[in-house]
């Protein structure tokens, strides 16, 4: 009983860290109409950054959720920079700018092993969150607990982003219908920007917060962004509840698929994707297809 | 006699906008039909519905007998129908003749070869000249699409059409953007289709039109108002309020 | 251009005579990176879709021809053509689904198909080796040859590699290949003029593949050797990078391409450890700065000289 309690935890913890990673990337594919080839680097920038800073950056030490609030940071500031400096340049060419992604995903990768070196980097559990938590006569790893409140508050402060500011009803109108959007004078570049790097900030968080977990390697970002393409896929294009629910989906599948059918566990992760490509392109709660 | 094309009761919405709304009409073979109507009167997305690029909502549509409702528009093709395009859709890097047998290839088994080269096919490329010749192009036939003249790429979009020797032939709008010169030469096309083709041809153009078709068929909104002889269409008072009035 | 042929071909057939070894080997890397390049141009330069998972059929060939030789029983001839079966019929389903989709979808389903492949590989250790991949190929001897030097593996490798680039340039010229054309530059119109679509896209998908197969067995020889990493993305990318680099669309292209990739690839690994990044980077120039490709640029080039000097 233990043992399926333990893969149900694991899998909505690693659903939670799907969801940091693919909300951004559903947002920028549905406004931006690509597919963010980085958006896995970029996860594996804010684990490495998150993890020198709480390791110690020129004899200063941070406290974990400084650090994690600052990798965001820092990972978005790259965001900025390749979408001002390079997918700009690309008006309306999306199959050159998801080229340019990829890229730059080839770029900041190989730039993490050069600057961090090949080894993985210890990124502990920080002190006060670890340990365990009892409850209905079960122990929890409170570290994973913290990891879902902290995806389900990022799930609900952008659902009310979203649904309750300006700028929310801006990305909305884009994502619905870009040509009309522009049309009655929606700010497009700079909203391109801005969810471009909240697309970034939320992968570079989710980095930090998974590192603990799932550690930080070289090689986490082509581990990771398979699962973003499947989750977006799954859950619809553009669509927040889509990326919430097909995150825990495919949280599930893939923590079980591992543990159970280690040699398929590829296959099953993404026979989903390819079945909803062919049968259901626009996802279970997308508007448009890919 | 047998009818070239049938259609009965068709319907077709976009969203919820009815663009054609129990549209009937029946063309015999050989005819030469003119189908009239404003802006926005859904001739055009009639032809897509014929051709199979669009599906309609409801209705049939048979040519010479088959139907063609949901068939794709390459089956179309292979019965004998060709169109042309309100908007020019050719190829403009490829010089003319290439277009040509584009469309020659289209409705030829050779179309499948992976293994000859298509230079070493005289016969397309002679057939595909000879095509040309006959829609006054062939001086231009190895010039790029993009280096010719708005009138001598409406005349290729019918050379095209006419290399596939169609039994019936669907124009959408062929004098548009014509300059008088171009007109005159258009209708000379026009007029050397071979009699047994039958025509159906969307125009504007009043007096060029007029003087080609024998029959006419006018839609307003999405359905037939009147069909008749060109005498009865010009006398008839609701196309005169459609074309007068408005 | 004409002179340039002949001359071309000739030193082609000369390559073994060079000194070094290590060039020898080199140059057949670039005859292997030509086909696959090749290949995948059919799908990028010439029916106009791209796809991101163009190694999982070099992968599929080449495993197939390792498993088959070493542990199959089979010789090597035998193992070839079955291999090459293999990726076609892998390439025929495969593009099935891919083509439920044109542009960015197409590129993602690619993706997410080679992804699967890679995934196969690294993962059923039982059959593939996993990571360790599988190891102890020998060489074919084609009529008794021995195919162990640098230079009788180079012939070998020429002796198949130009043939199937011919063959990719003879469907290029044909009629299914101007059909395909048509269809990247106007799909409604060319169904409209009686062609299928659909099929026509799915038996380009389906010789993509399978040059790719060819480049598969070629590489399997080369290395004696092969492993997960072969079919991963980054593989796919490089193969992209050749075509896109060199211009796609063009026959030389992709072989211009695969050259200048192999050679910055070789010599840059002797100074820099840091190849992806600079796959990356140039990749990233390419796309912003030169979306034509070296190719054009070159012929262009040629052609203003060439009239500058008349």
């Amino acid at each position: 009983m233990s043992f399926w309690l333990v893969l149900t935890v694991n899998s909505v913890t690693f659903g939670g860290l799907l969801f940091l990673l693919s909300a951004g990337f559903s947002l920028i594919f549905g406004l931006m109409r690509i597919p963010n080839l980085t958006h896995g680097s970029l996860f594996m920038l804010g684990a490495y950054v998150g993890a020198t800073f709480v390791v110690g950056l020129l004899g200063f030490q941070l406290n974990f959720w400084l650090a994690a609030i600052l990798a965001a940071l820092t990972v978005a500031a790259a965001g900025a920079l390749a979408e001002r400096l390079l997918l700009r340049q690309l008006p309306g060419d999306q199959l050159a700018q998801v080229l340019v992604t990829l890229g730059l995903a080839f770029i900041i990768a190989d730039g993490c092993i050069w600057i961090w070196g090949g080894d993985p980097m210890p990124l502990p559990v920080p002190a006060a969150l670890g340990g365990a938590v009892r409850a209905f006569g079960f122990v929890f790893p409170f570290y994973r607990l913290v990891v879902v409140a902290i995806a389900l508050l990022v799930a609900l402060a952008l659902w009310l982003g979203l649904e309750r500011t300006r700028v929310g009803a801006m990305i909305r109108a884009g994502v619905d219908d870009m040509e009309m959007a522009a049309g009655m004078g929606l700010p497009v570049s700079r909203l391109f920007t801005t969810v471009f790097c909240l697309g970034a900030a939320l992968a570079g968080m989710g980095g930090v917060l998974g590192g603990p977990i799932l550690s930080v390697y070289p090689g986490l970002d082509t581990d990771m962004l398979p699962l973003a393409l499947v989750v977006v896929i799954l859950g619809g294009i553009g669509s927040l509840l889509g990326a919430f629910a097909g995150s825990f989906i495919i949280g599930f599948v893939y923590t079980f698929g591992q543990t159970l059918l280690p040699d398929l566990a590829y296959v099953i992760l993404f026979l989903p994707m390819v079945l909803v490509l062919v049968l259901r392109p626009r996802g279970l709660f997308g508007t448009r297809a890919a | 006699m047998a009818h070239a094309l049938e259609i009965s009761e068709l319907r077709k919405s976009f969203g919820g906008l009815p663009a054609i709304n129990g549209v009937s009409l029946a063309v015999a073979e050989g005819e030469r039909r003119l189908l009239l109507g404003p802006n926005g009167a859904g001739k055009t997305t009639l032809f897509n519905l014929i051709t199979g690029e669009l599906r309609p909502d409801g209705g049939a549509i048979r040519v010479f007998g088959r139907d063609v409702a949901r068939g794709r528009p390459d089956r179309c093709a292979h019965l004998g129908v060709g169109r042309t395009y309100q908007i020019i859709t050719l190829f403009p890097r490829s010089t003319l003749a290439q277009n040509v047998v584009l469309a020659l290839l289209g409705v030829s088994p050779r179309r499948w070869d992976p293994l000859t080269a298509l230079s070493a096919h005289p016969s397309l490329w002679e057939r595909a000249r000879a095509v040309l010749d006959r829609v006054g192009l062939a001086a231009s036939a190895d010039k790029p699409v993009m280096e010719t003249a708005y009138g001598e790429q409406r005349r290729l979009e019918i050379a095209m059409a006419l290399a596939q020797a169609p039994r019936l032939l669907l124009l959408d709008e062929p004098f548009a953007g014509l300059s008088r010169e171009e007109r005159r030469d258009m209708q000379a096309v026009l007029g050397a289709i071979p009699r047994e083709v039958t025509v159906l041809m969307i125009e504007h153009d009043m007096d060029v039109a007029l003087s080609f078709a024998e029959r006419i068929t006018v839609l307003h909104y999405g359905q037939v108002i009147v069909e008749g002889t060109r005498g009865e269409i010009v006398a008839n008072p609701r196309v005169r309020e459609i074309y007068l009035g408005e | 251009m004409k002179l340039g042929a002949p001359v071309f071909a000739v030193a082609l057939l000369l390559v073994p005579l060079i000194p070094s070894p290590y060039y020898v080997n080199v140059t057949s890397q670039i005859l292997i990176a030509a086909v696959f390049a090749s290949s995948l141009n059919l799908l990028v330069g010439y029916a106009g879709l791209t796809s991101l998972g163009h190694a999982a059929y070099l992968g599929v060939a080449a495993y197939a021809v390792a498993w088959l030789t070493t542990l199959g029983g089979l010789g090597h001839l035998a193992a070839a053509l079955v291999a090459l079966a293999v990726t076609t019929a892998t390439a025929a389903c495969f593009g099935v689904l891919a083509l439920r989709g044109t542009g960015l979808a197409f590129l993602m389903i690619t993706l997410a198909l080679g992804q699967i492949l890679w995934g196969v590989a690294y993962r059923w250790v039982s059959l593939t080796g996993g990571d360790n991949g599988i190891t102890g190929l020998t060489r074919p001897r084609p009529f008794g040859f021995d195919l162990t030097s640098p230079g009788a593996f180079y012939y070998f490798t020429l002796a198949i590699a130009a043939p199937t680039v011919a063959a990719i340039a003879l469907y290029v010229s044909s009629p299914l290949g101007a059909a395909v054309q048509g269809m990247r530059d106007q799909p409604r119109r060319m169904s409209a003029l009686g062609h299928n679509v659909w099929m026509v896209r799915w038996l380009t998908f389906v010789f993509a593949g399978t040059g790719a197969g060819v480049a598969g067995i070629l590489f399997v020889y080369y290395n004696q050797f092969i492993g997960p990493q072969t079919l991963n993305l980054t593989n796919s990318a490089e193969v992209l990078l050749m075509v896109i680099s060199g211009g796609a669309g063009t026959v030389l292209g992709p072989i211009i391409g695969a050259a200048t990739v192999v050679i910055l690839k070789n010599v840059v690994s002797a100074y820099i450890t840091r190849w992806v990044m600079l796959l990356g980077a140039v990749f990233v120039l390419i796309v912003v700065f030169m979306p034509d490709g070296l190719g054009p640029g070159l012929h262009r080039l040629w052609h203003t000289r060439s009239r500058s000097a008349s």
